[in-house]
């Protein structure tokens, strides 16, 4: 079995077989990370380079650690300024990465598109780790991973994406996935942070977070992003938490077990109050170590491709 | 020098001319429009026309030369080049150079630069100093030095006071003001706002932001007077609110893009910059309206918006790359693909687009066909297939969205300022 493209630059159009593959694959990888030596020779021999051109810890981190576990060599080139203000264009530092014999790009950048461009210039293996507010498909498969992890299946699940849809990659990213493997897919949230068009996506849109609650199984609580001036599409963050935060009383109020994600980093009292992040009812540690799981998959089924 | 145009079908809705004719012309000059004699076909040198059209000079409003500034883009040389290889014996350039055209002396370097050109070039000032909506430009001496209309083009005029001032000011001298129509407190975005958008993943722009600026454009012209021109109309609610002003009888006009009349925002989704543009690919309802706006008269020409840019500044990230397509040599073959070919319009309504309302909105005398006039031709093969070439563009920049395309029609000559720009060479005739 192997996936049916050689890049993996967004769920959009990826076919129900590949995310199962991908998700099947994990679960071998998951087993991996819970033994005493947590590395495989898989990838022994690959270059994979970890472009960031925009601040990222955690995701980072967490394919570095699964390119390790898969024995490749990694190189890490990260900066937070534009090619555009540096002086070399984004095109001839690739070339210049690529010229030094690289097998694998996992790019994050500020400009969506930028993993499609790359696959013009390049002729690595892509892997988009983030662009600008369009995909984040690792962080929608681990998403997917930990909910079915959670239910043991994704179709005909209710999955509810709640907070700034307009301006986050991981929405579109859970919405294409879900939509994929049958879920139903919901987003909340003020409509300021809801995109035009999203119902042509077949995606339900609320306004009320409590009457999202009461429908749905799963909540992936997106992170309030102030550095993606949020604060324009919202009176206050006060505000924000009053109407569209989870807090342990709304989910008693529901009196039924509801999911709650999280990609992080979470800002508490604002998306989800302290109690929620902590509480019995989120997975979003669990998200963190599958989320390397789910990478190595990724970075597996592409680095063996012929 | 003598030259024949041999059966050549002229049209001139102006002169309610649509007629196969031969055309004499010596030292630049229209001696014949029939009743040519055996001596004068001996003596010159005769292009066979037949089923080729033959009109005033086609006129590009929208041109941005890039010079003084960016001549590593464009000069005004290369772009005039860029013009008559397109079909064009005339352009009107854009203010936002470096530094702008709101000096008399940037005026006449640029009157300079074209003055020997087969393709006249006609300045367009800046409305405010350094197109920053605070001061007027000197219009009066502007309009002395020769610049036909007055425009912050590259941006919008800033507030609706500075709009005032500028279409009174310029009552005095009949000139048009241009307007890029764009709220920016709407505009933060790399594409059309909407569906494809969405999908993309793109901050959008929303047609809005222009229909907004349209309608307070139109409503200062309602009570102040002067005139204004709506530079690269793109959305669909704009077309209408020009149309309803123009039934009022407010003096407003409108220009369309090849490009907004021929993609929609669906192109962008390879993310690739040539797509990148502003006002941005709008929808096919967006385009529809175009095209029905262009057929019914309610936008008055057909301009470029020719922009230049260096590749290293076009193939960047999406939301970097600068806005801005070439214009110049693909114009009449999407128009006559996609206007004329479709039946949206006629030739003669096509003539009228690109020779006539130009010229008249920027008060410039229309060339006629007629013995003793001066010879300010375009000849058009209105059937030729050709591919699209960039590589083989007469401008100094390549980005084009249009490249390998194929179309139907092409300018095969342009006649003005007694030289000749036919079989890739200009001549003196």
């Amino acid at each position: 079995m192997s996936l049916s493209n050689r890049h993996l630059l967004g769920l959009h159009g990826v076919p129900k077989e590949d995310i199962q593959l991908i998700l099947e694959t994990a679960r071998t990888f998951r087993e991996v990370l819970e033994r005493p030596i947590k590395k495989v020779p898989t990838l022994q021999g690959k270059t994979i380079v970890n472009l960031f051109y925009e601040n990222s810890t955690r995701t980072r981190i967490s394919f570095e650690l699964a390119q390790k576990r898969l024995s490749a060599d990694t190189i890490n080139f990260s900066t937070s300024t534009s090619s555009a203000k540096k002086g070399e264009t984004f095109k001839d530092t690739v070339r210049n990465i690529e010229a030094m014999k690289v097998d694998m790009i996992v790019v994050r950048h500020q400009s969506a598109g930028v993993p499609q461009y790359l696959t013009r210039i390049s002729k690595a293996n892509i892997i988009n780790a983030g662009d600008g507010i369009h995909e984040h498909p690792t962080q929608g498969l681990l998403d997917m991973y930990s909910i079915r992890e959670k239910f043991g299946r994704l179709e005909g699940l209710k999955v509810c994406i709640v907070g700034d849809v307009a301006h986050s990659r991981v929405a579109l990213s859970n919405i294409f996935g879900l939509k994929t493997m049958g879920a139903e897919v919901s987003v909340c949230g003020p409509a300021t942070m809801i995109p035009l068009g999203i119902e042509t996506l077949g995606v339900k849109v609320y306004h009320r977070i409590d009457e999202a609650m009461a429908k749905n199984e799963v909540l992936n609580v997106l992170r309030i992003q102030l550095e993606r001036d949020a604060g324009k599409r919202i009176p206050s963050l006060r505000e924000y938490h009053k109407f569209f935060g989870i807090t342990s009383e709304r989910i008693e109020k529901h009196n039924r077990e509801i999911v709650i994600l999280h990609p992080g980093p979470i800002n508490r009292g604002v998306e989800l109050s302290s109690e929620v992040a902590d509480g019995p009812y989120q997975v979003i540690l669990d998200q963190v170590t599958n989320g390397v799981a789910v990478r190595m998959a990724v970075l597996y089924l592409l680095g063996t491709m012929h | 020098m003598k030259i024949i145009l041999k059966q050549v079908r002229l049209i001139n809705p102006e002169q309610k001319l649509d007629e196969k004719n031969d055309l004499l012309i010596e030292d630049g000059t229209i001696k014949k429009v029939g009743g040519l004699t055996e001596t004068d076909f001996k003596s010159s040198q005769v292009l066979e026309l037949e089923n080729k059209i033959c009109s005033p000079g086609f006129f590009d409003m929208h041109v941005h030369l890039r010079e003084p500034g960016r001549e590593d883009e464009e000069t005004v040389e290369t772009g005039s080049n860029a013009a008559a290889a397109g079909g064009f014996t005339g352009v009107a350039c854009l203010p936002n150079t470096n530094p702008d055209i709101d000096s008399a002396e940037v005026v006449r370097f640029i009157k300079e630069k074209s003055k020997d050109h087969l393709v006249d070039v006609f300045p367009i000032a800046a409305a405010s100093l350094g197109r920053k909506g605070e001061a007027l430009s000197p219009m009066y001496e502007l309009f002395e030095a020769g610049a036909v209309a007055f425009s912050d083009d590259g941006t919008v005029i800033k507030n609706a006071g500075m709009l005032r001032n500028a279409l009174e000011y310029s009552r005095n001298f009949g000139t048009p003001i241009i307007e890029h129509c764009e709220d920016e407190s709407l505009s933060d975005g790399a594409m059309n706002e909407g569906y494809t958008s969405t999908l993309l993943g793109l901050a959008g722009i929303p047609n809005v932001a222009e229909d907004i600026i349209v309608m307070r454009d139109i409503m200062m012209v309602e009570f102040i007077g002067g005139k204004i021109h709506i530079a690269h109309i793109s959305s669909k609610n704009s077309v209408e609110l020009v149309r309803q002003a123009k039934k009022k009888g407010i003096k407003v006009t409108a220009e369309a893009t090849p490009h907004h009349f021929t993609l929609t925002d669906e192109s962008v989704k390879t993310y690739d910059t040539n797509y990148k543009m502003n006002p941005p690919l709008r929808t096919q309802e967006d385009v529809d309206a175009i095209r029905l706006g262009l057929k019914d008269g309610t936008i008055d020409c057909i301009a470029s918006d020719h922009a230049p840019h260096a590749i290293e500044e076009k193939e960047m990230e999406f939301i970097f790359a600068p806005n801005g397509i070439l214009g110049l040599e693909t114009s009449v073959g999407l128009a006559i693909t996609e206007l004329v070919q479709k039946k949206i319009l006629s030739f003669a309504l096509l003539v009228e687009k690109y020779a006539i309302n130009p010229r008249k909105i920027l008060n410039i005398p229309v060339p006629q066909i007629k013995v003793g006039e001066k010879a300010n031709l375009s000849i058009i093969d209105p059937s030729m297939i050709w591919t699209v070439d960039v590589s083989k563009f007469k401008s100094k920049s390549k980005n084009s969205p249009f490249d390998q395309r194929l179309l139907t029609g092409k300018s095969i000559a342009v006649i003005n300022n007694n030289k000749m720009f036919y079989e890739d060479k200009f001549v003196t005739i």
